[in-house]
C-alpha cells in the first residue's frame, strides 16, 4: 500500500519486495539459475516431467525458507548463533555414534519423525559462530581469538570428514575460514597457516584419507589411467563439455547426456549437460549469473552496519561461490571429484534448502538495515 | 551489552579493513571464474575436435549386416545349395512381465526342455535386458505355426528368421558341393591373416569343403554397414546411415544333377567313385563318391555321436574319392603307354608279339604273369588295347625305361594336381628314380618298370587323373582343366567362365592318336574286346578301356583266387570310356572298390550311366545318324586290319 505511494520521499519509499525483505535483485538472479536448471535437469533426466516437478517442490519448499529467514531480524541470528553451532556438534558426534549409512558414509540422523544431515545445518552454524564470536572483539582479530576461531572451525569440518563427506567438509571449513580472513586477518598469518597447509597434506594423505579419497586425487590427476573405472565419470564429462564447442548441440541435443554416457547427469555432474548443450557461450552467461550473485552478496555484505551482518554475509556469498568453483573445477577435471552440487542448478533437495537458507539470512541483512538502524 | 562495545569501536576502520578484504575477494573470485573460463576454452575450443570425435565414437556403432550367400545351380538350373530360413524362438526379458509365467506357458505349448531353459537363464544372465535371447534355435514348422496363432498371449516373445545353407539333394552332392557351418576359431585366424575379418563381421557360418570352399569368395559377397546410435548400454537409438551388403554371386556348376543321380544310384553304397566330364571343355558333370552322407547334418554343427561315426567308419565316407582316392591305374593307362610306344618309335602299328602267358627277362628268376593264363598268343599294338595284354606292356614298359613313361605320363597329368576348382584333392603318385630314392633311399629296379607297364606297382592315380587322361587322348593332346564352375548367375543370365587350357601333348606323328582311340573303340566294339559284352547293342557309339586292379601280391606259384581274398584286398574295377566315339561330348572313370574285374563289374554300370546320357537326348542324336557312324568305323577298321596283314 505504501510502496504504491508515489508521493513519498526516496529513504520512505519501501517496495512490496522490501517490505517482505526480499532483495529484488539477488531473487531475480536466483530465480534465473533456478529456472536454467530446471531446464537442464529436463534435459538431463531424459525428459521427465516428474524430475522437474519434484525439484520445483523443493524449491518452492527452499523459497519459503528463504523468505522465512529473511523476516527473522539478524540480531536474532546472532543470539542463537551459539546454540545452533552447539546442537550441531552435538548431532554430529551423534551422526557419528549411532547414524544411518547411506550411499556409504553416516551422513543421516534419523530423530523418528526427519531424516536429515546434521552437516548441512553446520553450513550455516559455522559462519554464523565464527561471525558472532570474532565481531564480540574489535577488528582485526587477535591470534588469540584466530587460534580459537580456527578450533571452532576445524571440530565440525573433522567431524564430517570422518562421516566421511568430503565436499561438505570443505564447504564448511572455507565458510569459516572466510570469516576469518574478512575478519581482517593478517597476511603473514595466511601465509603461515598456508605453509602450514602444505605440510600436512601428506600427514593428510598417508593417516586422515580413505582409500576412495586417494583414488579421487589419483583418478584426478590422471583420468585416462582408469578409463572405465573410476576415471569413467572424469573422462565422460569431459567428453560433454569439449563436444558442445562454442555454441552447444542444442537444448535436449546433448548426446553424452541423452544417451546416458554421462554418469550423475542430473545432479553433481549437471553442469557437463549444460556445457554440452549450450556451448561456451552458455557458460559464459551462466558464470556472470554467478558473478552478479557473488558481487551482489559481497555489496551486501559491504554495506551491512555491524560487523557481525558483514562477516556472515561474507561468509555466505564466498561460500556459495566456493561451491560453484568447485564443482565447476571438479567437473571440467580441473579439480579432484568431490561431492558438491552445482547451487540452485542440481537437482536435489537438502542442500538446496541450506544454500536458499543462507540467502534468507543475506537477505534479513540487506534489508533489515534501516530497521536496525532505525532500532540503534 | 552489545551497543555498549559497539560504540567504543572504530567503525570506521573496521568498515574500511573489510572492503579491502571485500575487493580481495572480488579480484579473487574474478580470476578463478576466469580460470574456469579458460579451461572451458581449452576444452570446447581448443580441444573441441577431439572431443568431438570422442563423442561420436561413443554414441556412434557400425553394425555389420551379414550378406546373403550365393545359391548354386546345376547346368539346367536347378538348385543344389539354397538359403532357407530358420526360425528361432527369441525373448527380449525387459519387455516381458512375467519371465516365470511366460516360459511355463511357452512350455505348455510347445514342450520346453530343462536344458533349453537352462541354457536360456544362463544367456539371459549374460545378456543386456533389451538384448533377445534364444530358447529355442531351430524351431519346425509346427512350432512356428502354433506360436504365431498364440502370439498375442507372449509379449516380448518373438519369432527370428535367420537364412541358413540348405542343401535339397543331400548325400547326393556331398563331396563335390560341400558345406558351410560355423566359422571356428582356425576359419578366424585365416581370414584375419587375409584381412577378411571385417567381411565376415556379421557372417556365420564359411565354406568348409568343396565348392563352398573353393568357391567361398564369390559366393560370400560384401558386408553392410548400419549406422546406429547407441546409448550407454548398447541400446539402439535410431538408424544413422544403412549400406546395404553385397549378396554372393549365384553361380553355375557344370554338374548334372539327373547324372549325378545316376551316377549315385549305380553305385548304390558300395566304395568307389565316377567321374563324368564333357570332353569338349573339360567341365565336370557328375563326381561322386561313394560312400556319401548327409552334407546338412554339418551345417548346424553336427552332433559329436555322428561326427566320430562318420570319422571312424572304415569304409571312409569323410574321403572324396574322386579327388582323393589314390587307385592303381591298372590297364586303363594301356592306350597312353601305346601311344608313347609309337611315338618314340620301339613299337609300330605291324609289332607283333606272341604272348604265352608269363613274361620273362633273361637273368631274372622274376615271372611276370598276364591275367589271361596261357596268353593271348599273336599280339599287335591294337588289339594290346583291346584284350588288356599284359605281356604286350611289361615288355613295352621294359624298353620305355621309367624315365620315358615318366615325363610321358606327367603330361597327361598323372602325378599332379588336375587344377580342379576342389581343395580337397590328391596328387597321387606317378613314380621316377628321383622318386624312389627320397621316398625308400633305394634304386630303380627294372622289376618296377615292369609293373608301371600295367599302371601297378608305384603308381596310383586319382579316378579324376584317369578321367582327365583320357580326354586328352579323345582330344588328341588338347588339355582341359577340370572345372566345376561354369559361370555367375547374372539376372537370369548364365555369364560363362573361361575355359581353362593345359599345356597340351604334342606328338611326332598325328596318325598315332588314330591307331590308340581305334584301339579303344576296339575294346567295346570289336567281339574280342574286353568291354564287347558290356556295351552291347548300345545306340550310341562309344570307346573306352576297362581295367582290374590288383590289390593282393599273388605270390609266385599260386593262382589268384576270388573267394581265397579277404573282400578289402579283391581287385578294384575300373572302366574309363567316352562318346559318341566319332563326335565325343563325354567321357565316364568308373572305379568300385574290391568289386573284382573291370569288364564284368565296371563297364556295365559305365554303360548303364551312358544310356541315361543319351536316353535323356535321344532327340537330337537320330538313330540313323548312328548306324551311319557305326558303318563308317567298321568300314575303316577293316581296311586298317587289312592294310596292316
Amino acid at each position: 500500500m505504501a510502496a504504491n505511494n508515489k508521493s513519498k520521499i526516496k529513504s520512505n519509499k519501501a517496495t512490496f519486495l522490501e517490505r517482505i525483505h526480499i532483495d529484488g535483485f539477488l531473487l531475480f538472479s536466483l530465480m534465473s539459475l533456478m529456472v536454467v536448471g530446471l531446464l537442464t535437469i529436463y534435459s538431463s533426466g531424459g525428459q521427465e516431467q516428474e524430475l522437474v516437478n519434484r525439484q520445483l517442490v523443493r524449491l518452492g519448499l527452499a523459497v519459503g525458507v528463504m523468505i522465512g529467514l529473511a523476516q527473522v531480524p539478524i540480531m536474532f541470528y546472532r543470539r542463537i548463533a551459539i546454540y545452533a553451532y552447539s546442537l550441531g556438534v552435538f548431532m554430529l558426534i551423534a551422526v557419528l555414534l549411532f547414524g544411518d549409512i547411506g550411499k556409504g558414509a553416516q551422513r543421516w540422523l534419523d530423530l523418528g519423525f526427519i531424516r536429515f544431515q546434521p552437516s548441512e545445518i553446520m553450513k550455516l552454524a559455522v559462519p554464523l559462530m565464527l561471525a558472532m564470536f570474532i565481531s564480540r572483539k574489535t577488528l582485526p582479530p587477535n591470534f588469540g581469538n584466530i587460534a580459537i576461531g580456527f578450533a571452532l572451525v576445524f571440530v565440525p569440518t573433522i567431524l564430517i570428514a570422518k562421516q566421511p563427506d568430503l565436499g561438505t567438509s570443505l564447504l564448511v571449513a572455507s565458510s569459516g575460514i572466510f570469516v576469518l580472513f574478512l575478519a581482517g586477518m593478517s597476511w603473514r598469518l595466511i601465509g603461515f597457516i598456508g605453509a602450514l597447509g602444505v605440510t600436512f597434506a601428506p600427514i593428510m594423505w598417508f593417516f586422515l584419507m580413505k582409500e576412495y579419497q586417494k583414488q579421487r586425487v589419483i583418478t584426478f590427476l590422471n583420468p585416462e589411467s582408469d578409463p572405465l573405472g573410476s576415471g569413467y565419470h572424469i573422462i565422460q564429462s569431459k567428453i560433454a563439455i569439449g563436444s558442445g564447442g562454442v555454441e552447444g548441440k542444442g537444448w535436449l541435443q546433448g548426446t553424452q547426456s541423452q544417451l546416458e554416457f554421462l554418469p550423475e547427469r542430473h545432479t553433481d555432474f549437471i553442469f557437463a549437460v549444460f556445457s554440452e548443450e549450450f556451448g561456451l557461450i552458455g557458460v559464459f552467461g551462466l558464470l556472470i549469473m554467478y558473478m552478479c550473485i557473488i558481487l551482489r552478496g559481497l555489496h551486501i555484505a559491504n554495506r551491512a552496519q555491524d560487523a557481525f551482518s558483514k562477516l556472515l554475509a561474507g561468509s555466505i556469498t564466498l561460500t556459495f561461490f566456493v561451491y560453484v568453483f568447485v564443482n565447476m573445477g571438479m567437473v571440467s577435471g580441473l579439480l579432484p571429484v568431490v561431492g558438491v552440487p552445482l547451487p540452485l542448478i542440481s537437482y536435489g533437495g537438502t542442500s538446496m534448502v541450506t544454500l536458499l537458507a543462507g540467502f534468507g539470512i543475506l537477505m534479513s541483512i540487506s534489508t533489515q538495515r534501516r530497521l536496525l538502524s532505525r532500532a540503534t | 551489552m552489545a551497543k555498549q562495545r559497539q560504540t567504543i569501536r572504530d567503525h570506521t576502520a573496521e568498515a574500511n579493513l573489510f572492503t579491502s578484504r571485500a575487493l580481495i575477494s572480488v579480484v579473487v573470485v574474478t580470476s578463478f571464474m576466469l580460470l574456469i573460463l579458460g579451461n572451458l576454452y581449452d576444452l570446447q575450443v581448443r580441444q573441441f575436435e577431439d572431443y568431438q570425435t570422442r563423442s561420436n565414437g561413443n554414441r556412434i556403432k557400425l553394425l555389420p549386416v551379414a550378406p546373403n550367400r550365393g545359391l548354386v545351380y546345376d547346368r539346367n538350373g536347378t538348385i543344389l545349395a539354397e538359403n532357407r530360413p530358420v526360425f528361432s524362438l527369441e525373448i527380449i526379458p525387459e519387455e516381458v512381465s512375467d519371465l516365470e509365467a511366460t516360459l511355463v506357458a511357452l512350455g505348455e505349448l510347445m514342450t520346453l526342455t530343462d536344458s533349453e531353459i537352462k541354457r536360456f537363464q544362463k544367456e539371459r544372465k549374460r545378456q543386456r535386458r533389451f538384448k533377445p535371447v534364444a530358447l529355442r534355435s531351430q524351431l519346425t514348422h509346427d512350432d512356428v505355426a502354433l506360436f504365431s496363432a498364440n502370439q498375442h498371449r507372449f509379449p516380448g516373445v518373438t519369432i527370428e528368421a535367420r537364412l541358413s545353407r540348405f542343401y535339397p539333394f543331400r548325400d547326393t552332392l556331398t563331396h563335390m558341393l560341400g558345406y558351410v557351418s560355423k566359422i571356428n576359431k582356425r576359419d578366424l585366424e585365416k581370414l584375419q591373416d587375409s584381412g577378411q575379418e571385417a567381411n565376415y563381421a556379421a557372417t556365420h557360418d564359411i565354406g568348409k569343403q568343396g565348392v563352398e570352399k573353393y568357391h567361398e569368395k564369390i559366393l560370400h559377397g560384401q558386408v553392410g554397414y548400419q549406422q546406429v546410435e547407441v546409448n550407454s548400454q548398447g541400446r539402439i537409438i535410431r538408424v544413422l546411415d544403412f549400406q546395404p551388403p553385397t549378396p554372393g554371386s549365384d553361380i553355375v556348376l557344370n554338374i548334372d544333377i539327373e547324372l549325378q543321380k545316376k551316377a549315385q544310384e549305380e553305385l548304390a553304397g558300395r566304395p568307389g567313385a565316377i567321374v563324368i566330364t564333357d570332353t569338349r571343355d573339360g567341365g565336370v558333370l557328375a563326381l561322386y563318391s561313394s560312400p556319401s552322407y548327409d552334407p546338412n547334418l554339418f551345417v548346424h554343427g553336427i552332433s559329436q555321436k555322428n561326427y566320430s561315426a562318420l570319422l571312424n567308419s572304415r569304409r571312409s565316407p569323410l574321403l572324396n574319392r574322386t579327388t582323393q582316392g589314390r587307385y592303381p591305374p591298372a590297364s586303363t593307362i594301356k592306350p597312353h603307354l601305346a601311344l608313347l610306344g609309337l611315338e618314340e618309335e620301339i613299337i609300330d602299328e605291324k609289332t607283333k608279339i606272341r604272348d604265352r602267358g608269363v613274361y620273362k627277362l633273361r637273368n631274372v628268376a622274376h615271372r611276370w604273369r598276364d591275367w589271361k593264363k596261357g596268353g593271348h598268343g599273336i599280339v599287335d599294338v591294337t588289339k594290346s588295347v583291346e584284350i588288356s595284354c599284359d605281356t604286350f606292356y611289361y615288355d613295352l614298359a621294359y624298353r620305355l625305361g621309367i624315365d620315358r613313361i615318366h615325363e610321358s605320363m606327367t603330361m597327361f597329368g598323372f602325378g599332379e594336381y588336375s587344377g580342379i576348382d576342389l581343395h580337397e584333392e590328391s596328387a597321387a603318385n606317378l613314380p621316377s628314380r628321383g622318386w624312389k630314392r627320397a621316398r625308400f633311399n633305394e634304386p630303380w629296379y627294372i622289376g618296377d618298370t615292369i609293373s608301371v607297364g600295367i599302371g601297378q606297382g608305384y603308381w596310383n592315380a586319382t579316378p579324376l587323373q584317369i578321367a582327365q587322361s583320357i580326354n586328352t587322348l579323345v582330344n588328341k593332346g588338347v588339355r582341359y582343366t577340370p572345372r566345376l564352375l561354369k559361370g555367375y548367375l547374372v539376372e537370369d543370365q548364365v555369364i560363362d567362365e573361361p575355359v581353362i587350357m593345359k599345356e597340351p601333348v604334342v606328338v611326332k606323328n598325328e596318325k598315332n592318336w588314330d591307331v590308340v582311340l581305334d584301339s579303344l573303340y576296339g575294346t567295346v566294339n570289336r567281339e574280342h574286346g574286353t568291354a564287347y559284352r558290356a556295351f552291347r547293342k548300345t545306340e550310341y557309339i562309344s570307346a573306352g578301356k576297362t581295367g582290374t586292379a590288383q590289390l593282393f601280391t599273388v605270390a609266385q606259384d599260386a593262382e589268384y583266387e576270388e573267394e581265397n581274398v579277404a573282400k578289402e584286398l579283391r581287385d578294384n574295377a575300373m572302366y574309363v570310356g567316352y562318346a559318341p566315339y566319332d563326335a565325343p561330348e563325354i567321357s565316364i572313370a568308373v572305379t568300385i572298390e574290391n568289386a573284382g574285374g573291370g569288364s564284368a563289374n565296371a563297364a556295365p554300370l559305365a554303360r548303364n550311366v551312358m544310356d541315361f546320357y543319351f536316353s535323356q537326348k535321344k532327340g537330337i542324336v537320330a538313330s540313323s545318324h548312328i548306324e551311319q557312324v557305326k558303318t563308317d568305323v567298321q568300314n575303316r577298321t577293316i581296311e586298317a586290319i587289312s592294310g596292316g596283314e
